[in-house]
Parts: structure tokens; C-alpha cells; sequence
């Protein structure tokens, strides 16, 4: 431990016996524990409370499982979770493919044009989501206005618009992610490949890909989580009767609360610690 | 890490190909043109049509719509509303987050991965069910006011107030402001803490003109990121409000979806979207690359 001391990384520096600030220090450590205190208390609240045996949300009425028992036999329910899960993967696959090939590209030529195509790539992060989904709502009901009017069709917005919804804002997200794992990328090893004989293609294979890899994976189960999530976008750029789960469940908690809400949320909360954890151990094998 | 890093620019290191480009570049250009560009065109041009008496646009241009948001009364106090909660939330959050952060990164390094983890599992659940758990705490028959019925006191509102959505903004936002500000601590060199003391400095006054200076990129960014988030929040004013607290998104909505004025809501959208961008460049301004 003694050795350990001596070497330890520089913020402990500021902290080294003979100067610490004592009240400081406690300031800090009060701070962090109400802090934690107040992100953590709701959530355990909630969690608790979905076991509670008693249709009211704030009273405890025993333990029981039924709710959940209830959840996995609510028809529509289970069809607003498979419809999330269907947007979340064909969106997060589209994007994920998609923002890798414009980080790469923007990362790795100067062209002309690359400071507006950065520019756009930028504003679907920026822009609130309200008005992301405002804005596709106008532009798909009179697209598919002009549409219909054109061919005869009957077309209307439905999981499909959503899906192109959420790749145009997951792009963004990959591309951010992908690129910051490219700012520490060695170009040379390119090089380095194609001067012993590899084409491009098996140079991308065999080198950047894998070594980029981390950064797709986090982009990617970053996009899967917004999608999964996400409620604004969704329920505007959908069609009657094609529901997924935040909406679903958006519209049930408008209309009372019940220990039911509190299962689903549950489980909407473990599938999420879930995913930061895959995450974390990602990259954490990429810095090993 | 100097020694990792290309020292060649990415062009001097390879020619470009001229497939390469519309490769890289060709799908993404292709979907933020139709699904981006081209319905920020159309809410642009909708932003200076006239409502026809059904409900749909008359192609008759004009600015009414602009000048009856900055005028009317009843849109300005919603836009007001907007700001100064989304600030108030900016503030709160930075006021909890800058000693949170630098509580985390005064801990030995085994030790900073968990605290981090633990902002992260809130940062990366879902809003909906965060806001909802505060709903079952703030209802009027939730847990506080179920607790002070049961001590025979009166039922207190809670719920749809201004105070509850600044609750619920706060809570929602909070690790967004954290991992900004722990980003820029990590790369702040604490023995300049110690030079400044060396040199005379007390830790009140080493803290005030090195650290906070040095970090002010994180403050910046963490800022800007949730006042975005707050001011222009959909879901927390929406359920923690009610009907009592109309922001912004909320109005938006009401616009598109029941009101059918969608001039006058997309001229709304517009303005939001310049008043955030406007924030965004500001940052960008004003910061460096090294610094984001």
C-alpha cells in the first residue's frame, strides 16, 4: 500500500494528508451523499412500490408479483414492447452502419463542404426533441399528402416513419461516438498495411475496423437505448394503432397510477442498467 | 500520449480515392437531406403561412405569425416560462454537480469508476419512468401526501406546480451536467492546485482563479447541454405539470396535435430552434476543440 501511495495518479496530490482541507472535504462527501441520495431514492421508491399488493401507487399493501404476472398477460402491452424492440433494432442496425461511414469519412478526408455536412450532422443533437418530432410530423403528413394524391395510394405514417425518424437522429449519435474513438486512431497504420500489401478493403477489415470496433459497439447500444427510450419522436411520426412501449405507457400514466406502471417501469429500468453495463465492460476491454 | 498520436495529417498519410467519398459520406448526406434538411425547409416555410379557417394553411405569406408570438401575451408568458425555468433547473443542476463531480475525482481510482457508474445509470434510463417516479411520489394521493394524511394532516399540491417540473428538470437532468464537468476536471492538472498554494494562494482563492477557469469548459458545455434539455422538455412538464404548467414544448404540441394551427406552431419551433442553436454556437465560440 505504501509503494502504492507514492504512485497513485495526480488528483490525490491535491489531497495529500498534511493538507487536507478537512471542512472541504466533508462539504464534499455531504454533498455526494444527498446527491446520490436524490437520484437513487425515487427509483427505489418506484421499484418497491410495483410489489406492493394495493392498486394505489403510495400505499403499501403487501408483497405480491402480481403485477408483473399481469404485465407478461397484457396483449397490448406485449405488442408495444415487440413493435419497440422492432423500430429499436432496424433503426439502430441503419444508423449504426450509417453514422461509421460518415465519421470515417469525415474524420479521414479535408473536402470541401465538410464544415456544413459537420454543421448538420451536429443539429439533430442540438434541436429539442418537441421540435424534431413537430417538424418530421409537417414534413411526413404532407409527403405522404402529395403521395397519395399523385399515385391513389393510401399511405399513413406507421412503425416505418418512425423508424426513419430515429435513424435520422441516431446518425448523429453514432457519428459523435464513432468519431471520438477515431480522434486517438493512428492513420499510419493504414499506411502501414497497404505498404505490406493489403488492399482497402482488407486493410478496413483487418485493422481500422477492429480497432474502432469499441467505439461502434458504444455508439451503437447508445442509439438502441434513445430509440428504445425514446417518447416525443415516436408519438408524434406514428399513425393510429401502432403503439410502442413509451408510448404506451405514456398515455396509461396521463390516465392514473397503478402498481402496474411501476412493474413496467421496473422492468424498462433493469433492461437500461442492464445495457450501461454492457457498455462498461466494452470498454473496458478495450483498454485493456 | 503525445507518442500515439498521428503527427501526419489523415491526407498526407493516404490519397483519397474517388470512391471513397460518396461511400463514406452518400448515405448519411442522403438521409439528413430527406428526413433533416428538407422538413426544416417545410416547417420553415409553414412558419409564414396563414391558418385557413378549416384548419389547414392558405398559401398566403406573411410574418403574423412571428409578431403574434412576440406580442400576444399569453405566448410570451409561455416562452418566459421557458427560459427562466430551464435556467433556474441550469443552475440548480451546476450548483449539485460541480462538487459532485469534484468529490468523485478526489477519489483513489478504483474508486471513481463506481461513483461514475453510478451517475450513469440514471443518465442512461429512461426519462419517462423518472419522471413517473416522481409522479407517484408528488400525486395527490402519492407517497408524501399519503404520509401526511395518515398524521391527520391536510393534502398538500404537489403535483402540477411549477416547483415539481424544476424538481422534476433537476432530477431528470442532473447526470447531464455531471459527466461534462467530471470531463474537464479529469483533465485538469491538480498540481497547479498545489503551485498556487506554493505560491501563496489560499484553496478559496487557488480554487477561484486556476481551477474554475480551467474547468469553465465543462461548466460551459454542462450548461448548455441542460438548459437544451430543459427549457425545451416535453415529457416533465407535461406529466409533473399538468395543465397548470405550460411550457413551451407543451404548447407545441397543443399546436400540432388538438389546436390544428400549424403555422403559427411551426413559427414557434422555428425561434426555439434558433434560440438553442444560437446557445450551441456561442459555445463553440468560445471554447476550443481540446476543450470539448
Amino acid at each position: 500500500m505504501a509503494e502504492e501511495t507514492l504512485v497513485r495518479p495526480l488528483p490525490q496530490a491535491a489531497a495529500r494528508p498534511a493538507q487536507r482541507n478537512r471542512w472541504g472535504e466533508r462539504a464534499l462527501q455531504i454533498n455526494a451523499f444527498f446527491a446520490y441520495f436524490f437520484l437513487y431514492a425515487p427509483i427505489a421508491i418506484l421499484v418497491i412500490f410495483s410489489f406492493s399488493n394495493s392498486s394505489f401507487a403510495g400505499v403499501w399493501g403487501g408483497f405480491t408479483f402480481d403485477w408483473y404476472i399481469r404485465l407478461f398477460q397484457n396483449a397490448r402491452l406485449m405488442e408495444a414492447l415487440r413493435n419497440s424492440v422492432y423500430v429499436a433494432l432496424i433503426s439502430t442496425t441503419l444508423a449504426t452502419m450509417i453514422g461509421t461511414l460518415v465519421a470515417l469519412g469525415m474524420e479521414r478526408f479535408r473536402f470541401k463542404g465538410r464544415t456544413s455536412l459537420d454543421a448538420v450532422l451536429y443539429l439533430p443533437i442540438v434541436i429539442p426533441d418537441i421540435v424534431m418530432a413537430v417538424m418530421l410530423l409537417l414534413f411526413f403528413s404532407t409527403a405522404l399528402q402529395l403521395i397519395n394524391g399523385m399515385f391513389g395510394t393510401a399511405m399513413r405514417m406507421n412503425l416505418t416513419t418512425v423508424i426513419i425518424a430515429h435513424v435520422a437522429f441516431n446518425i448523429s449519435f453514432v457519428a459523435v461516438v464513432v468519431r471520438a474513438s477515431l480522434k486517438s486512431f493512428d492513420w499510419r497504420m493504414e499506411e502501414a498495411a497497404q505498404d505490406l500489401g493489403a488492399n482497402e478493403w482488407a486493410t478496413f477489415r483487418r485493422i481500422t475496423l477492429p480497432l474502432i470496433l469499441p467505439g461502434i459497439v458504444g455508439g451503437a447500444l447508445l442509439g438502441f437505448t434513445l430509440s428504445l427510450d425514446d417518447y416525443v419522436i415516436a408519438a408524434f411520426t406514428t399513425g393510429p394503432g401502432f403503439s410502442t412501449l413509451p408510448i404506451e405507457v405514456f398515455s396509461r400514466v396521463r390516465r392514473s397510477i397503478t402498481p402496474e406502471i411501476n412493474a413496467i417501469s421496473t422492468i424498462m429500468l433493469l433492461a437500461s442498467v442492464l445495457l450501461v453495463v454492457a457498455s462498461q465492460i466494452f470498454q473496458s476491454r478495450q483498454h485493456r | 500520449m503525445a507518442i500515439t498520436q498521428p503527427t501526419l495529417t489523415p491526407e498526407a498519410a493516404a490519397p483519397r480515392r474517388n470512391w471513397q467519398l460518396p461511400v463514406l459520406l452518400g448515405p448519411a448526406a442522403f438521409w439528413l437531406f430527406w428526413f433533416f434538411l428538407v422538413p426544416l425547409v417545410v416547417i420553415l416555410i409553414y412558419s409564414f403561412l396563414t391558418r385557413s379557417a378549416t384548419g389547414g394553411v392558405d398559401w398566403i405569406f406573411t410574418f403574423d405569425n412571428y409578431a403574434r408570438l412576440l406580442s400576444d401575451p399569453i405566448y410570451v408568458t409561455i416562452l418566459w416560462r421557458s427560459v427562466w425555468i430551464g435556467g433556474v433547473a441550469t443552475l440548480i443542476c451546476l450548483l449539485i454537480a460541480y462538487p459532485l463531480a469534484l468529490f468523485i475525482i478526489l477519489q483513489p481510482a478504483q474508486w471513481r469508476s463506481f461513483y461514475i457508474f453510478l451517475v450513469l445509470i440514471p443518465f442512461w434510463t429512461n426519462m419517462l419512468v423518472r419522471t413517473y417516479a416522481w409522479m407517484t411520489i408528488l400525486n395527490n394521493n402519492g407517497l408524501i401526501n399519503s404520509f401526511v394524511t395518515g398524521l391527520g394532516g391536510p393534502r398538500l399540491t404537489l403535483i402540477n406546480t411549477e416547483g415539481a417540473v424544476l424538481l422534476g428538470l433537476v432530477y431528470g437532468q442532473l447526470p447531464f451536467m455531471v459527466l461534462p464537468l467530471y470531463a474537464a476536471m479529469d483533465r485538469f492538472d491538480f498540481r497547479m492546485m498545489e503551485a498556487a498554494s506554493d505560491l501563496g494562494a489560499n484553496k478559496w482563492r487557488a480554487f477561484l482563479r486556476v481551477m474554475l477557469p480551467m474547468t469553465a469548459p465543462g461548466i460551459a458545455a454542462g450548461s448548455v447541454l441542460v438548459f437544451i434539455l430543459s427549457a425545451g422538455n416535453y415529457i416533465i412538464p407535461a406529466l409533473l405539470g399538468g395543465n397548470k404548467v405550460t411550457m413551451i414544448g407543451n404548447q407545441l404540441e397543443l399546436w400540432f396535435r388538438t389546436a390544428q394551427n400549424q403555422p403559427l406552431g411551426s413559427a414557434a419551433a422555428v425561434l426555439l430552434m434558433i434560440m438553442m442553436v444560437g446557445g450551441v454556437i456561442i459555445y463553440f465560440r468560445t471554447t476550443t476543440e481540446d476543450d470539448r
